[in-house]
């Protein structure tokens, strides 16, 4: 293949092979290319070797099971400014094409190279929020980072440890400061639900001028980022803060107010609300239709998250809500949700720990950094098992299940093999605690009070991609309510582009 | 918010509690509760709404203390806050004029059963209303109850107050006089349910029972309160927390009911250990 083929244009291109520390694996291309090699060597000597991806420092995976604390403890000054020295700064940036809420990237870590840290964390919150929350939680290897032009030949730049650090050291620096009031625009929002999307709607309509209330049905505001993200992967002082930041700009939050049961939709516009939001999120647990499936020790991973997450089961007795783990722990599922079940177990006292799996490890959605926490952790994964029933003992206790072997048939509708089950390969299993992890349905609370509101064969509602409007004039929606259960960030990007669009329909009145 | 306005002793360890919430009085229709967090601290507990004052924008709870958070409540007086309070949550009763309507609460489950049977009162039903209990010092709202029924018996275990013997002897002497019962409504003890149930489909009397599940959240999102009605899971919190009495696993709701069995305890003693040391 001719060199010209190469997709990065030809300026980078050059850039990335004059930098490249001495490659022993393209030593082999040597004999073909000595002239170039040649030139290279000569430019080498007045341009320094472009250092490599920066490792984070972790708690190491003995210690961590133990405590609820964060597992990654972030980059240091030091660090941050070696790894944003690795960024190309290309002209045309890939990885701003890659977050789905546009964040000027090279602009930021420019800024950290200049070791200007919180005007940093500024800008990136002029289009995102709650930085400090995606740096966290963001799949960056499939959002911004996979675009990089870096990661073509290197590693690419860890854009998303960069964002965290730069939050964080703007919290810690003390110098959050809320961008000036805007005019106010003498009109009112309703936003239903405090998770990623709803909140990010809230935080750009209020930089608007927009008087936005946030209607919460728990007692604490972030939706799935404090019932749901453990407090090791995402400390709920962290959320709070991003959630405080919202609420100086100038947004109202009303806990313990269920739409759908405390007012309806309905309700809102008559109480002065010109467009209403619905950022409910998925929120109905699926649970296997299997013999057993409501033995005492069964939990949905919403129930086991919620305790220990929300309601902070982990530190009981101090705190009233009590969880019960056994000494042997299997969540069944291969997402996120179930990583994050199975390593709340183990640092609940779980001896032993599962990951129950349909199909093999490549198929699993989780992210990858977070199936090898778990590995580190000394969680187990069975693949290409699936339950068929599950045992109880006298008190109604589930204390094992039946499970078949699987193997892999052809691709799905999602892409991924199908799982099929192994005739005669039944087997049986101990266990005294089960967390089922396989994902969600849309919940009905609020959208049931809502006649005419379109939905989709799903129950999901129906609405625009772009625009978020759904069949109902003034009633927007975005997040997991409508594209079912998907990241923090596309949520985030959801409740942007909501806020864009709820701006145009209460400027110009056309819907 | 929240702010406890009245508060009433009803018997040894049950408290009504009248208390503001005027968006959930507005709201509420009978059949439905509330969840309550007490403290930053403190777990999320369901109560029935057992009456409102729109006027006043209140709402009233019965609550009797079973463990540590009910205590607590139970310790709390006027102008004391909640620091949560939400609903109004769960399907409101089914009300209509059916002909005769039987209401049967068990110690503190007549505190749910109170308000169904006044407004099946109000729809124009034949209302009879039984309350039974293990001794009279726990018989509730006898008198509010009697101001608008049209028959009231009274059944103790031990005798000391009506008659003695269980719910069941009473609904099945009225059964037994041959009044063509048309429906029965029944809250209280998981036990006492699954009785009621087993003698009314005897008799093909269609039978609503409010189930008491555990519950977090309350609005469906972790069902710690799934329960099997006709053999489906079914969540109290959203489904229910009334259901077909006579198509409800009461073995499987009394075991789940029984999951934290051993921690509640523990968090009791704790509680009383932690009071008893703060008197001295």
């Amino acid at each position: 293949m001719s060199p010209t083929k190469v997709a990065a244009p030809f300026k980078v291109r050059n850039r990335i092979r004059r930098l490249k520390p001495a490659a022993t694996k393209h030593q082999k291309y040597k004999g073909k290319r000595t002239g170039r090699i040649k030139m290279e060597g000569k430019k080498k000597r007045k341009k320094k070797v472009r250092p490599q991806r920066q490792d984070m420092r972790r708690q190491g995976p003995k210690e961590r099971i133990k405590n609820f604390n964060e597992v990654a403890l972030g980059y240091s000054e030091e660090t941050a400014v070696i790894e944003a020295s690795r960024c190309l700064c290309c002209p045309k940036p890939k990885c701003v094409e890659g977050c789905p809420v546009l964040v000027d990237i090279p602009g930021f870590i420019k800024l950290i190279n200049e070791k200007k840290f919180v005007e940093a964390s500024k800008m990136i919150k002029k289009t995102n929020v709650l930085p400090a929350i995606c740096g966290r939680v963001c799949p960056q290897e499939t959002q911004c980072e996979i675009k990089c032009v870096l990661g073509i030949k290197d590693k690419p730049v860890a854009i998303g440890r960069l964002e965290r650090f730069v939050a964080d050291y703007e919290a810690a620096a003390g110098e959050i400061e809320i961008p000036p009031k805007p005019e106010p625009k003498g009109k009112k929002v309703a936003i239903v639900g405090s998770g990623p999307s709803g909140l990010t709607a809230a935080g750009e309509l209020t930089k608007m001028g927009y008087g936005v209330t946030i209607f919460e049905a728990l007692h604490k505001p972030g939706g799935v980022l404090v019932y749901g993200i453990p407090e090791f992967r995402l400390p709920k002082d962290i959320v709070a803060r991003e959630v405080n930041f919202i609420k100086h700009l100038g947004a109202e939050v009303k806990t313990d107010f269920v739409v759908g049961r405390t007012s309806t939709v309905e309700e809102l516009f008559d109480l002065g609300y010109e467009a209403v939001f619905l950022g409910l999120g998925a929120g109905l647990p699926k649970f296997l239709n299997l013999p057993g499936i409501n033995l005492v020790g069964i939990y949905s991973a919403n129930e086991f998250l919620t305790r220990s997450n929300l309601m902070k089961a982990y530190l009981f007795p101090e705190y009233d809500t009590p969880l019960r783990v056994g000494k042997k722990v299997v969540v069944i599922g291969g997402g996120n949700v179930a990583m994050d079940s199975v390593r709340t177990s183990l640092r609940l006292g779980a001896e032993e720990t599962h990951i129950i799996y349909r199909r093999s490890r490549k198929e699993m959605p989780a992210r990858e950094e977070e199936i090898e926490n778990a590995e580190a952790e000394g969680v187990l994964f069975d693949f290409l098992v699936n339950p068929v029933e599950f045992l109880g003992d006298e008190n109604g206790r589930v204390c094992g299940m039946k499970l078949l072997r699987m193997e892999l048939g052809e691709p799905d509708e999602s892409g991924r093999r199908r799982p099929i089950p192994i005739e005669g390969s039944e087997f049986q299993y101990d266990c005294d605690t089960v967390v089922i992890a396989i994902g969600q349905g849309p919940n009905p609370l609020a959208i049931s009070a809502l006649k005419g509101l379109k939905l989709n064969k799903w129950g999901y509602i129906e609405a625009d991609m772009e625009t978020a409007k759904t069949s109902m004039k003034g009633v927007f929606a975005g997040g997991d309510i409508v594209t079912g259960e998907a990241t923090v960030i596309e949520a985030m990007g959801f409740g942007r582009r909501g806020a864009i669009a709820i701006d145009k329909y209460l400027t110009t009145g056309e819907w | 918010m929240n702010r406890i306005i009245k508060k009433k002793r009803l018997t040894e360890g049950v408290n009504l509690f009248e208390i503001e919430a005027p968006l959930i009085a507005n709201k509420r229709k009978p059949g439905q509760f509330v969840i309550l967090r007490i403290n930053e601290k403190g777990e999320r507990i369901p109560l029935t709404i057992a009456d409102v004052n729109k006027e006043k924008g209140t709402i009233t709870i019965v609550a009797q203390v079973v463990g540590k958070t009910t205590k607590h409540l139970g310790s709390l007086n006027p102008n004391d806050n909640l620091l949560d309070l939400v609903g109004p949550l769960g399907q409101p009763t089914h009300i209509e004029k059916f002909g005769m309507v039987v209401a049967i609460g068990g110690g503190v489950g007549h505190a749910v059963c109170y308000p169904i049977a006044r407004a099946m009162k109000e729809a124009g039903n034949y209302l009879i209303s039984i309350i039974g209990a293990r001794t009279k010092e726990l018989i509730i709202l006898e008198d509010e109850t009697r101001k608008f029924a049209d028959e009231l018996y009274i059944t103790t275990d031990d005798g000391s107050y009506g008659k003695k013997g269980l719910v069941t002897d009473q609904l099945k002497e009225i059964i037994d006089k041959g009044k063509k019962i048309d429906l029965v409504l029944t809250a209280g003890p998981a036990i006492m349910m699954k009785f009621v149930s087993q003698l009314t489909k005897q008799y093909g009397i269609k039978t609503i029972v409010s189930l008491n599940s555990i519950m977090v959240d309350g609005t469906g999102m972790c069902g710690a309160c799934r329960v099997e009605v006709g053999g489906k899971t079914k969540f109290a919190c959203v489904d229910g927390p009334e259901f077909d009495g006579h198509e409800v696993n009461y073995d499987l709701l009394m075991k789940r009911l029984a999951t934290y069995k051993e921690e509640e305890k523990l968090a009791y003693d704790r509680y009383l250990q932690k009071i008893t040391d703060k008197g001295k």
